[in-house]
């Protein structure tokens, strides 16, 4: 089941949590949404299920209009971040209770509610535990019994809220392997709120960046990586390095460094952004040939020695702005340098947003600009 | 000694305050309510079931169990309800409304009886109207019903609430996610939860039912076998200087408020069970 | 949000029932000792205030919460400093024994005190001895009144004291005050709304205890007679309109007592809801 979020805002007393957001999740996809506390990514999700009503916009299911419909008819599956189970009722009861409820004429037989827990309790590999009570469960065994409840009244599709959030690491990443793996048993649509981008980029087919309300940017993981929006998802989406600079004449100078760019406004003359990934800045003991345009000298102020990898904090000579650089192990051997020695530097894929002449654009008021490399 | 110092922690005066207060509380409520059981134990144990046995005091206990179960139980229903209100709803006023439901701790009991009285009795108030169709509460058993569920009425609201203010609301979304409707939802997910809290207040206000003298005895009429209650027996008794009558009778209902003091202390921990297991 | 709550209709219902509730078992008799008290007019309820015996019965309701109040307060306060501040075996058991009071009928309360220091009672060849009186007498009131409103202070400092933990009295100390200072600057401070609303609390049981005060008073009239004592007297030689203005004096105290109770409650509400908003300024987490 496709889910359609068009033009959605929401506020509460104060501020606005949501603005004029529009969405739209693909049947059988495995959706992240992405962002910092407050970003607005846990109260979509409540919008979507019903717990909440939006001030303006409308949410649709499969193309049909679903905003004022009520959260009990809306057939979602939700899962909540702390799980609320009940606690007077062991897992059997709670993975029954959907069913359960139900008026007697569309409920089902107590054989049928009771094989169809036990299939459940299979599913999310559980079985044999049937007469616990939720305190006697650890926590990843209480999140999948949330997701067995979930499942049991057959929802058009799961949400999830923060659904790793309370569990330590380990249990993590195996909760998550299980989940990808349930996604491609169930076919089900699935989308699942967390503030961290490493979950998201793992396990989402499709991953959507939020930030202070409004979608930033929606894509494959690959996508937000590599060719991010704007310089929020940038900076969200792992270590960066951040470099001050001026559009002149078509050609872009951060410090000594200069760029080449597809600008066409010449005349434009306007202050830079350059954003670089650690593991894109090539070190060398020598100024390589060719590339001396983008290259710049620097000082290393410490060695951050991180298992495989070896992480550099450095200092222009040029603009003094401090940055990192990653590198394997063995680069850095080959290298054979220390702190306080100088080094030449290049740096590769800077993606460079100029902010714009205010009358020229209206928002986004950074636009991406495509580095020539 | 040295290792339970640590435990301890250093700070000074656990020694001075603990002596202090396990002294005080030999003095003033251990050794005196021993007396009553030194006492009761000089007596014979048939002059002791006798005096139980005698047809007074039995009827005396089962008006009082039966009048202090209906009060507690009315109360259990209301209070519920009150606590309810108070917890969910908005309204104009609630925080007066909240304050007051305090008064019968407040209020001395005895003015609390007087005014049951007066407004109860066949010329009163109510009394009036409810005499008209022929029911007489003042000075019948639903009198004494009625002023014991005055005195008890703040137990179960007060036990109930808290817990209804630190319940998880997402435990009531995710019965509606799954298509419970609100009732289904009270009914099955949050009276399951209160339930500890109810039958704490229940029997906190049980017991105090089965205690309470100040605001029955004016209601009450105090007629043998009909409307008298184990406490205002036990007054009658001293009346006479039947220390040993009293003392009987006085024994068996400390005893029964103590089985009710455990219950109450158990339901307690329990309740602090289930909180810690969330 | 909809799906949280009643319609309308199942709502008002609701309130409406709870507060007919409340009105008819608390409002009612309130208004009925007010109303009844004036039935025969201003004059007969300024002359039953201004009675000889009420007064002295006034007198000896606050000369007997001026005793109690304070001796309980000490305890309270020792024992909450003894539960709250250590560890110890039996903890609980002493937990119990402290609310023993709160578990025996008023009528019994009177009664042990008249089994010891009665004319037939453990103590009595001793008193007799020194030639005092304590059942029959103010002394006895005391003692019993003591009894039935023991648990109060402790009851309510317990629980604050354990929640402010021992770190800020370990800290001072160690920084070289005494045990006595450290109590003064550091825990009164951080339990004073506690401490008052036990002495609240306790000093209107003290001031309306009836069952217990009963038993051993003798009902001596100008002598052993407190204020509840005094409207049961009146109310029993049908002089109502006396009695209910007596009443009105345990009343007013009844309101006093709630209105005191309802601010400080307000005031430790509020102050839990700053220091939650400061620790979310300290961790500047909140569920997006």
């Amino acid at each position: 089941m496709s889910i359609e979020v068009v033009n959605i805002t929401k506020s509460y007393k104060s501020f606005t949590a949501l603005k004029n957001v529009n969405l739209h999740i693909p049947e059988g996809e495995l959706v992240a949404l992405l962002g910092p506390s407050g970003s607005g990514k846990t109260t979509l999700l409540r919008l979507i299920a019903g717990l909440e009503q939006p001030q303006e916009g409308s949410i649709l299911f499969h193309g049909e209009d679903n905003t004022n419909r009520d959260v009990r008819e809306r057939q979602v599956g939700f899962v909540f971040q702390h799980y609320a189970l009940f606690r007077h009722m062991n897992i059997f009861d709670n993975i029954a209770f959907g069913l359960s409820v139900r008026s007697r004429k569309t409920r089902p037989s107590k054989e049928e509610i009771s094989e169809k827990v036990h299939s459940l309790l299979k599913l999310v590999q559980l079985e044999g535990l049937a007469h616990r009570y939720p305190s006697q469960l650890s926590g990843g065994q209480r999140q999948r019994v949330a997701l067995a409840r979930a499942l049991a009244v057959e929802p058009k599709f799961l949400l999830l809220d923060e659904p790793f959030g309370a569990l330590d690491t380990k249990v993590r990443q195996e909760l998550r392997r299980w989940l990808r793996h349930l996604h491609g048993k169930l076919g089900l649509t699935i989308l699942f709120v967390t503030h961290d981008q490493e979950e998201a980029m793992e396990l989402a087919d499709q991953v959507v960046v939020m930030n202070e309300g409004r979608v930033e940017q929606v894509g494959s993981p690959e996508e937000i990586y590599h060719h991010p929006a704007n310089p929020f998802v940038y900076s969200f989406l792992g270590r960066v390095n951040l470099f001050h600079g001026r559009i002149q004449n078509g050609k872009i100078k951060l410090g000594e460094a200069e760029f080449e760019t597809d600008w066409k406004d010449k005349a434009v003359e306007a202050p830079a952004v350059g954003y670089m990934r650690p593991h894109d800045v090539e070190i060398s003991l020598r100024p390589s040939e060719g590339k001396s345009a983008r290259s710049v000298q620097a000082v290393i102020n410490h060695i951050s020695l991180l298992g495989p990898i070896v992480r550099l904090d450095l200092k222009r000579l040029d603009t003094d702005e401090v940055f990192e650089a990653e590198m394997s192990r063995q680069r850095f051997l080959e290298l054979n340098v220390e702190e306080q020695s100088i080094v030449n530097v290049t740096l590769h894929n800077v993606s460079i947003y100029v902010e714009s002449q205010p009358l020229q654009t209206h928002p986004p008021a950074l636009v991406p600009l495509q580095a020539s490399v | 000694m040295r290792k339970s110092l640590s435990t301890r922690g250093f700070l000074p005066g656990f020694g001075m305050t603990m002596g202090y207060t396990i002294i005080y509380l030999s003095l003033l409520v251990l050794i005196p309510l021993s007396v009553l059981f030194l006492k009761a134990s000089t007596m014979s144990w048939e002059q002791f079931i006798g005096t139980i046995m005698d047809t007074r005091v039995l009827a005396s206990i089962r008006v009082s169990i039966m009048t202090s179960f209906f009060a507690a139980c009315l109360n259990a229903v209301f209070g519920v309800l009150v606590a309810w209100v108070l917890v969910r709803y908005q309204f104009a006023g609630k925080r007066i409304i909240d304050g007051i439901v305090d008064l019968p701790f407040a209020l001395p009991t005895a003015v609390g009886g007087i005014a049951l009285t007066s407004i109860y009795a066949e010329n009163g108030w109510i009394g009036q109207y409810l005499a008209e169709w022929g029911i007489k509460v003042a000075y019948t058993p639903i009198g004494i019903w009625v002023a014991l569920t005055f005195i008890g009425l703040p137990f179960v609201v007060r036990t109930v609430q808290p817990v209804l203010q630190d319940w998880d609301l997402q435990m009531e979304e995710a019965a509606a996610t799954l298509g419970a409707t609100r009732w289904n939802t009270f009914w099955r997910v949050v009276l399951p939860h209160l339930l500890p809290a109810i039958i704490t207040g229940f029997a906190l206000a049980f017991a105090r039912a089965l205690g309470e003298y100040g605001s029955v005895v004016f209601i009450s009429g105090n007629m043998p076998l009909k409307t008298e209650i184990v406490p205002l027996l036990i007054m009658t008794k001293l009346e006479q200087f039947d220390y040993a009558g009293a003392t009987a009778i006085a024994t068996v209902m400390l005893v029964i408020s103590f089985v009710m003091l455990l219950i109450i202390n158990y339901l307690q921990w329990k309740i602090n069970k289930f909180d810690a297991a969330r | 949000m909809k799906h949280l709550t009643e319609p309308a209709y199942i709502r008002w219902t609701l309130i409406i029932v709870a507060l007919l509730f409340l009105g008819l078992f608390l409002i009612l008799p309130l208004v009925a000792v007010f109303t009844e008290a004036f039935r025969q007019g201003a004059g007969v309820f300024v002359a039953s205030i201004t009675d000889e015996e009420t007064l002295s019965a006034v007198k000896l309701t606050l000369l007997v919460a001026a005793i109690s109040v304070p001796v309980n307060v000490t305890f309270g306060i020792a024992a909450a400093w003894a539960i709250a501040k250590f560890s110890f075996r039996g903890k609980n058991v002493l937990l119990t024994l402290i609310d023993l009071p709160f578990a025996v009928s008023p009528v019994i309360a009177g009664l042990i005190f008249v089994l010891l220091f009665g004319s037939q009672g453990v103590a009595a060849p001793l008193l007799a001895a020194w030639d005092f009186k304590i059942i029959f007498a103010v002394p006895g009131i005391v003692l019993a009144t003591t009894f039935v409103t023991f648990p109060f202070v402790a009851r309510e400092l317990i629980p604050v004291m354990e929640a402010q933990g021992r770190d800020e009295e370990e800290a001072a100390v160690s920084l070289g005050a005494s045990g006595w200072k450290t109590f003064l600057r550091v825990t009164l401070p951080n339990v004073k709304w506690g401490l008052l609303y036990g002495v609240i609390l306790c000093n209107a049981r003290a001031m309306g205890e009836f069952g217990a005060v009963s038993v051993v008073s003798g009902h001596i009239r100008g002598m052993t007679n407190t204020l509840p004592l005094h409207v049961e007297i009146l109310y029993n030689e049908y002089q109502f309109a006396a009695a209910f203005a007596v009443a009105t004096l345990l009343a007013a105290l009844a309101l006093v007592t709630l209105i005191l109770k309802s601010l400080i409650e307000w005031k430790t509400e509020r102050q839990a809801k700053l220091d939650e908003e400061q620790h979310y300024d300290v961790t500047g987490e909140r569920a997006g």
